[in-house]
């Protein structure tokens, strides 16, 4: 992967459905950063360096060594983006929870583009727009025709657009793994096979977590984490506050629980678990403390929006990847009668 | 083209799928729509299981296990009926209609109510029509 001159690596960072949270993880590795451009010429990182989408368009093929793209494809610019720089890059990397599983823009795939655009341009308590104006993907002024990008009705993760050749999961990933993998790229080391998710362990949260944890976990009321009086020792699952600890590969210093909150399966699940709510309603379903159906039931009344705790960063990854909306449905009944 | 819906069904090995074929030996006809997946205990069913049958375009999954009390594993079955109700809850949130998946007990000398189950629930799913959550999570929009 050496490049000709003083054996520096072409290195691109991307945005897509992001919060500017994983580039902001690049800059944390401080003055790390100078052994970063030293071993590489960054070449497009929107956030920090003033290249242009031209730019890339100018690159011939393959000619980037590594793209770091974090954020999820929502949108048809997210969507171009991810496939101009797949054509332009030699390694392709969903860098963060967004690109690796659709992470906290995902969880919009609980609703889709009309009811968002009527929340966000209709409903909202600050709006007044009687005119219902939404963005258009092209509109006419004076000067020319003016065009916004698309706005989708799913989002995606970037391996469900685009091949990719590694995951570096978090949110965001921590700085010092990535340190690790870039070592590793630069110095030639023989990379793990091509869709490895890296930069994170394979074993669980669980696995690492210090708090204790006994055989006798049965419950009667699940809490959030303002709820309980933690004692700063034992399990979190065990206290009642829903950790998804077990269905989360450990990596990032079990950085939340180290500060007494409930890990919330940033890094995704290990390569074991294909479905980390799958997973989580398992283990949820072990601890309940009733064997009747409407005393579960009452259980399970007390997990606030247990589908959007158990997949808050994997809904677009998971097998059941967006909700079924109604106006789906009614085309169900359409067919139905048809 | 009449609608024929496809359903999964897991039973558990000691009562249910003894029951179902208890229902087959004694020659009593019931709706050719259910697919009967055998496991061991209603226990082992993980909601992956469920999940993946929707995701591959099941339009319904009944599970059976022994009745409370009746599990060869002792607790199974309870484990069972929680990750039931869990299931159930959330496939409400991702809009899925709560009928599509029954959870019934059926012990091994109840081929007649396995039957009339079997037929029941397939005229539940017949009216309710295709499950769209395969045709929406693979339609990327
Ligand atoms: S569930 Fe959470 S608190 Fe409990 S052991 Fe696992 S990671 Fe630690
Ligand atoms: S503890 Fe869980 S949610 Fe927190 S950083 Fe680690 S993987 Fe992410
Ligand atoms: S063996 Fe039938 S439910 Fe456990």
């Amino acid at each position: 992967m050496a490049n000709k001159e003083k054996n520096k690596i072409k290195l691109a960072i991307y945005w897509g459905a992001a919060c500017g949270g994983c580039c902001v993880s690049v800059l944390d590795v401080h003055e790390k950063l100078f052994d970063i451009v030293a071993a590489a010429d960054l070449v497009f990182w929107p956030i920090a360096l003033d290249f242009k989408y031209k730019d890339v368009e100018d690159m011939p093929d393959k000619d980037i060594d590594v793209t770091l793209f974090n954020g999820a494809v929502r949108n048809s610019e997210n969507e171009h983006m991810a496939h101009l720089l797949r054509k332009k890059s030699k390694l392709l990397v969903a860098y963060g929870s967004c690109a690796h599983m659709g992470g906290i823009p995902g969880l919009a795939n609980f609703s889709n583009r009309q009811e968002i655009f009527e929340r966000v341009y209709e409903t909202t308590e600050s709006t007044v727009n009687p005119e219902k104006i939404t963005p258009q993907t092209k509109s006419k002024v004076a000067e020319g025709e003016l065009s916004l990008p698309e706005f989708y009705n799913d989002v995606r993760t970037l391996n469900q657009v685009v091949e990719v050749d590694y995951y570096i999961p978090g949110c965001p990933p921590q700085s010092e793994r990535l340190l690790e993998v870039f070592a590793a790229i630069v110095s030639g080391a023989e990379l793990p096979p091509k869709g490895s998710v890296i930069g994170a362990l394979d074993k669980s949260q669980c696995d690492e977590c210090p708090r204790e944890k006994t055989e006798n976990k049965l419950l009667k009321k699940f809490k959030r984490p303002f709820e309980i009086e933690d004692d700063g020792k034992t399990c979190l699952l065990e206290q009642g506050v829903i950790c998804l600890g077990p269905a989360t590969r450990g990596g990032c210093g079990v950085r939340c629980i180290e500060g007494n909150a409930p890990c919330r399966g940033c890094y995704g699940p290990p390569t074991s678990i294909p479905d980390p709510g799958a997973k989580m309603m398992s283990a949820i379903a072990t601890i309940i403390d009733e064997n009747e159906p409407d005393a579960i039931k009452k259980v399970i009344e007390t997990i606030e929006d247990p589908a959007g705790t158990i997949y808050r960063f994997s809904v677009p990854q998971s097998i059941i990847r967006r909700k079924i909306m109604p106006q789906e449905k009614k085309k169900e009944e359409a067919v139905l009668q048809s | 083209m009449t609608y024929e819906p496809t359903i999964i069904a897991f039973l558990c090995n000691w009562c249910s799928y003894t029951g179902a074929d208890l229902a087959g030996t004694s020659r009593m006809k019931y709706a050719s729509n259910i697919n009967i997946i055998r496991v061991m205990c209603s226990g082992r069913i993980e909601p992956m299981f469920v999940l993946s049958a929707f995701r591959e375009g099941a339009d319904g999954v009944l599970i059976c296990g022994c009745h409370p009390g009746d599990c060869h594993y002792h607790e199974g079955n309870y484990k069972c009926l929680r990750r039931f109700h869990l299931l159930q809850k959330y496939l409400t949130q991702m809009g899925l209609n709560e009928e599509r998946m029954r959870l019934e007990w059926i012990s091994a000398s109840e081929g007649k109510q396995f039957a009339e189950l079997a037929d029941d629930f397939t005229e539940k799913i017949r009216s309710l029509g295709p499950c769209k959550l395969k045709e929406t999570a693979e339609t990327l929009t």
